[in-house]
């Protein structure tokens, strides 16, 4: 965790207070409804289809069992005892009473925890891979650079009225974990060859309603220029950004009218300007924040336990879980742990009250009192002993988190959907459930193995839809929820193997009812073709294209061609 | 009566703001005296005129025109303003920086348009140091709205200094 010194925790006193007297003024009737809207987004207050939902910000998605504390006791006091880890790494409450928002922020403050530039047209939430500071393959603990950016974007007096929204992933390993491809502005840290640290920037990648691949704008920027850098790229987007169609205002448009070389030149002509300047950032100062972060004082052990391996060998149940749910570690000894929260039947992504105060105690039990939220909403223990992982998954299964999914089909990311929100054209809950209820038999999902798929309600594409290797997106059709599915999608190398990739639609899409249906068409497809155990389905996808898939669904082109001229002579 | 804050306090406006009519009309007519802040189409129209005629100058950005485009003409001006037409449209938070930081003016900045109390500690961040509130606004409680913050992160023409290299500096 990183502690805040007494200006960190001052400045989010202060937002309590200013959005309190925003509230006041609002309920006053001193602010008009449009003026409020976007004072209170960047609060993280939305107002959904029945009630107020409030987005609060766990930076990076790293919190301590404190924090998951205070979350389970607002769940309590101001809602329906539950809430919802979003894939940015945030928790979301449904219920809040509009009033009460500010004494909910004035909570989160007492923990250091605030609902900052949650929403709005502002530099969101900095997300990072969530094997920070314990995987093996890491070059830089990317939880120091987001809080060297947390704070950077944080009340950024030039750009906190940006076109649009603005997401920023920061990567510290060699696999991208954090999907640097997807995102308004990706960074990938490296080292050079004589071992300093930089980073890779990306730009202009983005779901939503025109999903793009982010471009590489520099290979190697040296640390000390990365808020300059980033300064640079802002000050572009903020005035050339386009601001008269919100569907045409991300960066990534921006981005491609101008083209990637282009775009880079007024970057780097910006940037001369900036360079070198007082933001360039010092030694002290990545030491200092790195200090402020609390780190575990590891044992001394050898790098397998003999106990451990014996329960392995015994204890079939347990052996499937670690497979799927524990991760290695980069000091001997020690493992990652995922509590899923995607047990078939509860939507992804929900925990209720209870279920944190008892995580929390885990927390401080297994894991230093510390947890991670990732983007595939489920929540995280990155320092368990391995002596410790049999008691552990034995309390994590009497919580329900210890579905042995994850990678695995089930593990479903999923908006909210129209259950919700108010933007959704269509449900996603009832059919995250209804494909983890037709895929419940383990033995089959584990042989189809290593499979995401992603829902979203719509186009904005919450739920990460095109870069599942099945996406799926509910649409709006005369008034009617149906579902367009896309197969190919691959969110970087969260598990390794191929870089992040868009999905392609399959074809015309579907009734809720049929949507299982076609899911397991597609699996039959991808079981008779693949060539081995090892090749995934989004690499079967990959190597044969997208029309054998295309043909288990709906047929071979002959038969869709009839089908076709069917319809329309009916028409 | 829209009210104008300059360095914190409330002050009589001896300015007169030249507006643009709508889109494709003709340029307004240019007054023979007083303290006027023209667009700057006007200023590229009738440079000759508006340098001639008696009174004090000062022109005025709308939140899509370029900063640069007035660098070599500063010394012109008694005073710059940047409009900004929309609550949410934050262009004119760089043009600021820019005119401040890179083209060096040293005068008057104001802020005009949709001035609101909730954007006036960004804007003075920014480098505005007069700003004509929108008419519905509430003067006394918006000159609280610049204390909404008792420091920044980041640099800011207020602050040169990011916050990072402040704290060090007092550490030592």
């Amino acid at each position: 965790m990183y502690i805040y010194d007494e200006i960190d925790q001052r400045l989010v006193d202060e937002r309590v207070a200013q959005f309190r007297d925003q509230m006041r003024r609002f309920l006053a009737g001193k602010l008009s409804e449009d003026e409020f809207r976007a004072l209170r987004l960047r609060n993280g207050l939305y107002i959904q289809r029945y009630a107020p939902m409030l987005r609060v910000a766990v930076p990076y998605g790293l919190l301590s069992s404190k924090q998951l504390r205070m979350f389970a006791r607002i769940a309590r006091k101001y809602d329906r005892g539950y809430g919802h880890f979003s894939t940015r790494q945030n928790i979301q409450y449904n219920w809040p009473k509009l009033e009460e928002v500010p004494d909910i922020l004035a909570d989160l403050a007492a923990v250091q925890m605030h609902a900052i530039q949650t929403s709005g047209n502002c530099v969101r939430n900095i997300t990072a891979d969530h094997f920070a500071g314990v995987a093996r393959d890491e070059i830089v603990d990317s939880f120091v650079w987001c809080e060297v950016l947390r704070q950077w974007s944080t009340f950024h007096p030039e750009f906190s009225y940006l076109p649009r929204k603005f997401k920023i992933a920061v990567n510290g390993a060699e696999h991208d974990r954090a999907a640097v491809q997807v995102h308004d502005i990706g960074l990938h840290a490296r080292r050079d060859e004589n071992g300093n640290v930089g980073f890779r920037v990306l730009v202009g990648g983005g779901l939503g309603r025109t999903p793009m691949i982010g471009h590489v704008i520099r290979e190697f920027l040296p640390w000390p220029h990365l808020l300059t850098y980033l300064d640079a790229i802002l000050r572009v987007y903020n005035r050339h950004g386009r601001r008269d169609n919100i569907f045409k205002a991300r960066i990534k448009i921006l981005v491609k009218e101008r083209g990637a070389d282009k775009f880079r030149d007024e970057v780097e002509a910006e940037w001369a300007h900036l360079k070198d300047g007082p933001a360039t950032l010092i030694a002290e100062e990545i030491e200092r924040i790195g200090q402020r972060f609390t780190r575990p004082t590891y044992l001394n052990l050898p790098a397998t336990d003999a106990d451990y391996e014996q329960k392995l060998a015994t204890d079939q149940a347990f052996a499937n879980w670690v497979k799927r749910n524990v991760h290695p570690h980069k000091v001997a000894g020690y493992a990652a742990v995922t509590l899923s929260l995607k047990k078939t039947g509860v939507p992804p992504g929900d925990a209720t009250a209870a279920q944190m105060d008892a995580v929390a105690d885990l927390a401080d039990r297994y894991s230093f009192g510390e947890l991670r939220v990732s983007h595939e909403q489920n929540l995280i223990f990155a320092d368990v002993q391995q002596s410790d992982l049999q008691e552990l998954w034995w309390a994590a299964k009497a919580l329900g988190f210890a579905t042995p999914n994850i990678g695995l089909l089930t593990n479903i990311i999923s908006c909210p959907g129209g259950d919700f929100c108010s933007l959704a054209n269509a449900k996603s809950i009832p059919i995250a459930e209804a494909i983890q209820h037709r895929f419940d038999d383990l033995d089959y999902l584990h042989d189809i193995g290593e499979l995401d798929l992603n829902i979203s309600g719509c186009m904005n594409a919450c739920g990460h839809h095109h870069v599942g290797h099945i996406g799926i997106l509910g649409v709006d059709k005369g008034g009617e929820e149906w579902y367009q599915i896309e197969v190919g999608g691959n969110q970087g190398n969260v598990r390794p193997g191929l870089p992040a990739a868009l999905g392609k639609v399959i074809g015309p899409s579907f009734a809720r009812a049929e949507v299982p249906d076609v899911i397991e068409r597609l699996i039959e497809c991808y079981l008779k073709y693949r060539e081995s155990e090892v090749e995934r389905f989004v690499d079967v996808v990959h190597r044969i294209g997208v029309e054998p898939f295309k043909e288990s669904v709906y047929g071979n082109a002959d038969q869709r061609a009839a089908h076709r001229s069917r319809q329309l002579a009916a028409h | 009566m829209a009210t104008l804050i300059k360095e914190r306090r409330i002050v009589a406006d001896s300015w007169q703001l030249i507006k643009l009519g709508p889109d494709g009309g003709a340029l307004p007519e240019i007054p023979a005296q007083g303290s006027i802040i023209v667009p700057l189409a006007l200023w590229q129209y009738g440079r000759a005129q508006l340098l001639a005629r008696k009174g004090q100058l000062g022109i005025w950005l709308d939140s899509h025109e370029d900063p640069a485009t007035l660098a070599a003409d500063l010394n012109h001006f008694a005073l710059v303003a940047v409009n900004f037409p929309k609550f949410g449209d934050g262009r004119g938070y760089s043009t600021a920086r820019l005119l401040r930081e890179r083209y060096g003016w040293k005068g008057e900045l104001r802020a005009i348009g949709e001035v609101v109390r909730d954007h006036l500690f960004f804007m003075a961040g920014c480098g505005f140091d007069a700003f004509l509130l929108r008419e519905d606004q509430d003067p006394q409680e918006a000159l609280t709205g610049f204390n909404d913050f008792s420091e920044s992160y980041q640099t800011s023409v207020a602050q040169p200094q990011p916050l990072f290299r402040r704290r060090l500096a007092g550490a030592k």
